[in-house]
């Protein structure tokens, strides 16, 4: 992993590589690339000239957008890759792919893989700086920072919250990632789900794990995991309606203070009501947006990272 | 060793006097220095430190301050041959397993195709006899192509000179299935060797079920997808009598389900790789694959655990499980690596570093438990005594050493102990009465010794 502190970091794999003044300080830089956002013209000149490849070999919406639109809102040239019609799927390994992109060198290469550690072996592959945009099971940084920006913007601070992650924890890096940025950031954090969803010594990372929603009541915050539906064939849960029955957050669960975030996309119906998706509980949208602007502060942190006050001049 | 049960390229005897070693056979209750004297491959004679006349011709190696073991012999390797010789094949894997010290190896049998009828075993013993460096013995598969469902032709295999048989790779998921190969080793004779693992508790595993899984997301191997099976299958060893040997031991509740087995009354036996009596599914934080094997390193308990079996015996010998996979296999993300670790090059130099050192084993007892593997399969035990044929290793326990400093013997390099510094080399190892490994540094000290190394000018 990369170094932690006020140094620069070279690349972005886990949410290890920061700590909390590191993470403040890519939030801060958030802070004024979502005011460039605001704006008629939407782009800054900070990357011109340099190249970022963005890499997906899984199917990917609001991630691989985001990362498209950061790197073009800060003017740098993009090749999106993604692995249906490429070299990838004539079998090439990724070693070969990403030394054949190098060739090209750019400035960043984004990658999403199924597999955990792809992003810290691209890392050793090539000199460009390296951003994990979700590796199989194991970390989604770039998703618990928009997450943590989400958070910090509505509450002024994590300090103390208390912020429940709901479902299927085994199989979703965006819960790895989050409890340690939360934790990180001074959150308390409870994990709930299905036994069978929930990984043995998962406490082990740092947060509480609880089989049921008995005490949701003493969340601030519920972050509701996607449901998948293969993990009814998994036998996992019997059924997405007992699921539901057991672990749907709606408004008969939730008092109107407490907050709904979701990494998307939703499963109405299953792991949230869509009562409760359209309510002003609900902070999807304010996630959806953030994650271009905290997007171009990783990318800008990894590829010019000079102070915070100087990003948008 | 027993010509029946071992092949290698047949070599005449060398003639040799080590000089001044501290020679260590904890079965003959030797642990002192001597000179040690071999002749046309048997050792000759022992003497008391520069006692013994160098008889004319013959090489002397000054061995002050070194130690001679008796050759280890490892019951688990995979020589990959044939059909995976990009990996390792018979000469590169017996190469490799000399430098480690040992006398002689025991390949498993999952090759290309599997070693499940006697026209492989028959062609593979005919290239061992071409090609192995040291006595090779084999073990044939249970089931044919290590599919659990029909017994190989045990008794055939057995007279054409398999040792054993196992699915290694594989367990014996039916317990009826391999009911029936313990009854059938009545007739067969020969040991029964079980990788042991429930694959509907192992699943999709990668790594060890533990905290070192959740925080990476890695899909869990439960310890207890190990120890139900032994204790199912200690059962049935006991049921029908059958001599049955666990292979590769990795969690406490293994070496405590082989200690009731062994405590009823089973013939059977167990064994741990260097791998898990030394490292813990703590490395695998790093996402290296050189780290992913089967089964997986566990935690510290189980470590612990598997010293402790070791030492008081319940476990009777180390294994390597020596499993070469060429470097494009093993660069891949960790999910998709393939299971393995080779071992035979660190096998002692592991122990001792990371065992002997800081004591939590005694020396005599790692040199006891590295050759304990040949009796398990009816195979002589090397010896340092006199009319013993010369199976043995002269080591330098002073010298460290940088794990693929110099690259590896074997064909593959995918050793989880890459990169460590180790305490303790092997400098020299006869097998069956021959060289079969010397570090190149050897010759130049038998060369200053005037011991006609056939060395030139050049220093």
């Amino acid at each position: 992993m990369s170094g932690m502190g006020p140094s620069r970091i070279r690349h972005l794999i886990s949410i290890d590589d920061l700590d909390r003044s590191g993470i403040e300080r890519v939030l801060d830089r958030a802070e004024s690339f979502a005011e460039v956002s605001g704006r008629e013209i939407k782009k800054v000149p900070a990357l011109r000239g340099r190249t970022i490849v963005n890499l997906f070999y899984e199917a990917s919406t609001r991630t691989s957008s985001s990362f498209e639109l950061a790197a073009k809102r800060l003017s740098a040239d993009v090749v999106n890759i993604r692995s249906a019609g490429s070299s990838v799927d004539k079998g090439e390994s990724l070693k070969d792919t990403v030394q054949t992109l190098s060739a090209y060198d750019p400035a960043a290469i984004v990658i999403r893989s199924p597999h955990a550690g792809a992003a810290q072996l691209v890392a050793g592959w090539t000199d460009a700086a390296v951003v994990n945009a979700g590796d199989g099971k194991h970390e989604h940084p770039t998703q618990a920072l928009l997450d943590v920006f989400t958070l910090r913007r509505r509450f002024g601070s994590l300090d103390r919250l208390n912020v429940w992650i709901v479902g299927d924890v085994s199989h979703s890096r965006v819960a790895r990632s989050n409890i340690l940025a939360f934790t990180r950031m001074g959150a308390e954090v409870t994990v709930c789900g299905p036994p069978t969803l929930l990984p043995r010594q998962i406490e082990a990372l740092g947060c509480a794990a609880t089989p049921t929603l008995e005490r949701i009541h003493e969340a601030d915050v519920v972050y509701v995991l996607r449901m998948q539906h293969e993990r009814m064939q998994q036998s996992f849960v019997p059924s997405l309606r007992e699921y539901a029955a057991n672990y749907q957050i709606n408004h008969a669960r939730l008092r109107p203070d407490q907050l709904v975030m979701h990494p998307g996309p939703v499963n109405r119906g299953v792991e949230l009501s869509a009562a409760t998706i359209d309510s002003e509980q609900a902070l999807i949208g304010d996630q959806v947006k953030a994650g271009v602007a905290v997007r171009m502060a990783v990318l800008y942190e990894l590829l010019v990272g000079s102070p915070v006050l100087s990003a948008v001049a | 060793m027993s010509p029946r049960h071992l092949f290698h390229t047949a070599r005449p005897g060398d003639n040799l006097l080590i000089r001044g070693a501290h020679l260590l056979d904890p079965r003959a209750d030797l642990d002192e220095p001597h000179d040690l004297l071999i002749r046309n491959g048997l050792i000759a004679e022992l003497g008391e430190p520069g006692g013994l006349p160098a008889p004319d011709e013959i090489e002397v190696i000054d061995a002050g301050g070194k130690h001679v073991f008796p050759g280890f012999v490892d019951p688990h390797v995979h020589l990959r041959t044939p059909g995976q010789e990009y990996k390792e094949d018979l000469d590169t894997g017996t190469a490799s397993a000399a430098a480690g010290g040992f006398c002689a190896v025991v390949g498993m049998p999952n090759t290309t195709p599997t070693l499940d009828t006697a026209a492989v075993l028959g062609s593979l013993i005919e290239r061992a006899q071409r090609e192995a460096r040291i006595p090779v013995g084999f073990l044939a598969a249970i089931t044919r192509g290590l599919h659990g469902e029909e017994l190989t032709e045990m008794a055939e295999l057995r007279d054409l000179g398999a040792l054993g048989f196992t699915d290694d790779g594989k367990p014996v998921v039916s317990a009826g299935m391999l009911r029936k190969a313990l009854q059938y080793q009545r007739l067969a004779g020969g040991v029964i060797a079980l990788h042991e693992e429930d694959p509907a508790l192992s699943m999709d595993g990668v790594m060890h079920e533990g905290a070192v899984s959740a925080r990476l997301g890695l899909a869990g191997i439960p310890s207890l997808s190990e120890s139900t099976m032994i204790a199912r299958d200690g059962a049935l060893a006991l049921y029908e009598d059958a001599r049955v040997h666990f292979q590769h031991l990795s969690a406490v509740e293994s070496v405590q389900a082989l200690a009731a087995a062994k405590a009823a009354g089973a013939r059977v036996s167990g064994e741990a790789s260097p791998h898990h009596l030394t490292l813990t599914d703590d490395m695998v934080r790093t996402l290296d694959s050189r780290f992913k094997m089967n089964p997986p390193l566990r935690s510290e308990p189980d470590r612990r655990a598997l010293v402790e079996g070791l030492r008081s015996g319940v476990i009777d010998c180390v294994a390597t499980d020596h499993a070469p996979h060429a470097v494009h296999e093993k660069e891949v993300p960790f999910e998709q690596a393939p299971m393995g670790t080779t071992g035979l090059e660190t096998a002692f130099p592991a122990l001792y570093t990371e065992l002997v050192l800081p004591g939590e084993l005694e020396l005599t007892t790692v040199v006891e438990r590295m050759t304990a593997g040949a009796a398990l399969y009816d195979l002589p035990t090397p010896r340092l005594a006199v009319g013993e044929r010369a199976n043995l290793c002269l080591v330098d326990l002073e010298a460290t050493w940088e794990v693929g400093e110099d690259g590896y013997v074997s064909r593959s390099g995918n050793s989880a102990f890459h990169g460590r510094s180790l305490r303790g080399r092997v400098l020299l190892t006869l097998a069956a009465g021959a060289v079969a490994h010397r570090r190149p540094m050897l010759v130049r000290d038998a060369a200053r010794s005037g011991a006609g190394a056939g060395r030139s000018g050049e220093e």
